[in-house]
């Protein structure tokens, strides 16, 4: 292990008590992805995430305790910040993001500063039902507006930044619920970054299970509304230039 | 009962800047309390002000303007207190992010370091 990066490409694997997937999706993105290091950041797991993904090849960072997607990935942009990484792309842990299409995610940084790598809307076996799908389709398009270009999936974790977008990360990379999704992505499109979306395959998960409970999606509902007024009624971030 | 809500206000103060005096409160948190409490001190020795400033108000029972301040003030400290901890909860939080990676650097450059951790035999 060197301190100087071996690629300009970071993958950052945010992960929180990911044992039974941790060393399987490490070892695939190394071997089916493209040039790069791989950063699991542990987000303050109790089980041996931690060892697994050293084990398997990838850097790690371990969090003191728990922070949420949104520290973790703060953190790992800071590290790519900081070690000197051209582009970072979230990768999660569980393995539903394939990493054959790592590639494709980070090609679209060629003519955008943030890539969305988003679930095909004709496929059947994604199709998520009620509230949930209300605030998605909702999120999707006030986000569309905003940005200027059209975004159907804005809460994918499957998300590459250039320097220029990694650096407004650094800065303004919010700690609350979505932050790591809708509220990010506001504060970066309202402080210049622009966005575009590619077509991506998702995989089943390898561990863990989506939450289909009607209330659970009705707080989710209320909860990413919340946070879409919050971000769009925040005071503007200055650009981060280059 | 004057005598005894003056006493209770006085102790109260003691107690504040006796914290302050011993570093266990901050300047800034004490400073609402030391206002409080003087405020409070001057209403229970001339509690004649209250009631005039019940008239003045339109507040028929005198001592509802006395709660009403109380809760006013209690919620201005409880939020002020809310805020604080927020500010200091991403403190942490950036320190918590600058310490984990630090110390993944660490191990780097101690991965990079030559392994002469053990004494060497004497020649």
């Amino acid at each position: 292990m060197t301190l100087t990066p071996r690629s300009k490409t970071l993958v950052i694997m945010p992960a929180w008590n990911e044992a039974e997937s941790v060393f399987s999706t490490v070892q695939e993105v190394l071997e089916h992805g493209p040039d790069c290091d791989v950063l699991v950041v542990d987000d303050g797991s109790t089980d041996a995430t931690a060892r697994l993904a050293a084990e398997a090849g990838a850097r790690v960072i371990r969090l003191p305790f728990n922070m949420g997607v949104g520290g973790a990935m703060r953190t790992g942009f800071k590290y790519a910040l900081q070690h000197g990484y051209e582009q970072a792309i979230q990768v999660d842990a569980d393995g539903q993001h394939d990493p054959r299409e790592i590639q494709r995610v980070l090609d679209g940084l060629a003519n955008a500063d943030i890539v969305i790598g988003s679930r095909f809307e004709d496929r059947k076996e994604y199709e998520v039902k009620g509230p949930r799908k209300w605030a998605m389709v909702v999120l999707g398009g006030v986000l569309s507006r905003i940005s200027g270009t059209r975004l159907t999936d804005v809460t994918s974790g499957f998300r590459a930044a250039n320097r220029r977008a990694i650096r407004q990360y650094v800065a303004h990379y919010p700690a609350e619920y979505l932050g790591d999704t809708i509220d990010s992505l506001v504060v970066a499109v309202r402080s210049g970054c622009t966005v575009a979306q590619v077509p991506v395959n998702m995989r089943a998960r390898q561990g863990g299970t989506p939450s289909h409970h009607p209330v659970k999606a009705a707080v989710y509902l209320v909860r990413s509304g919340l946070a879409l007024v919050f971000a769009l009624t925040r005071k503007k971030s200055s650009p981060v230039g280059d | 009962m004057t005598i005894v809500a003056v006493l209770f206000v006085v102790v109260v103060l003691v107690f504040v800047i006796e914290m302050l005096r011993r570093q266990k409160i901050r300047e800034k948190y004490a400073v609402l309390w030391i206002v409080i409490g003087i405020g409070t001190l001057v209403l229970a020795a001339f509690p004649d002000l209250l009631f005039w400033a019940a008239r003045v108000i339109g507040v028929q029972v005198p001592s509802n303007l006395l709660f009403a301040i109380a809760l006013i003030l209690l919620l201005g400290v409880t939020l002020h207190l809310s805020r604080e901890v927020s500010s200091s909860e991403d403190e942490i939080r950036s320190l918590a992010e600058e310490v984990a990676i630090l110390r993944a650097d660490l191990r780097d450059v101690q991965g990079q370091l030559p392994a002469e951790r053990e004494p060497r035999p004497r020649p």
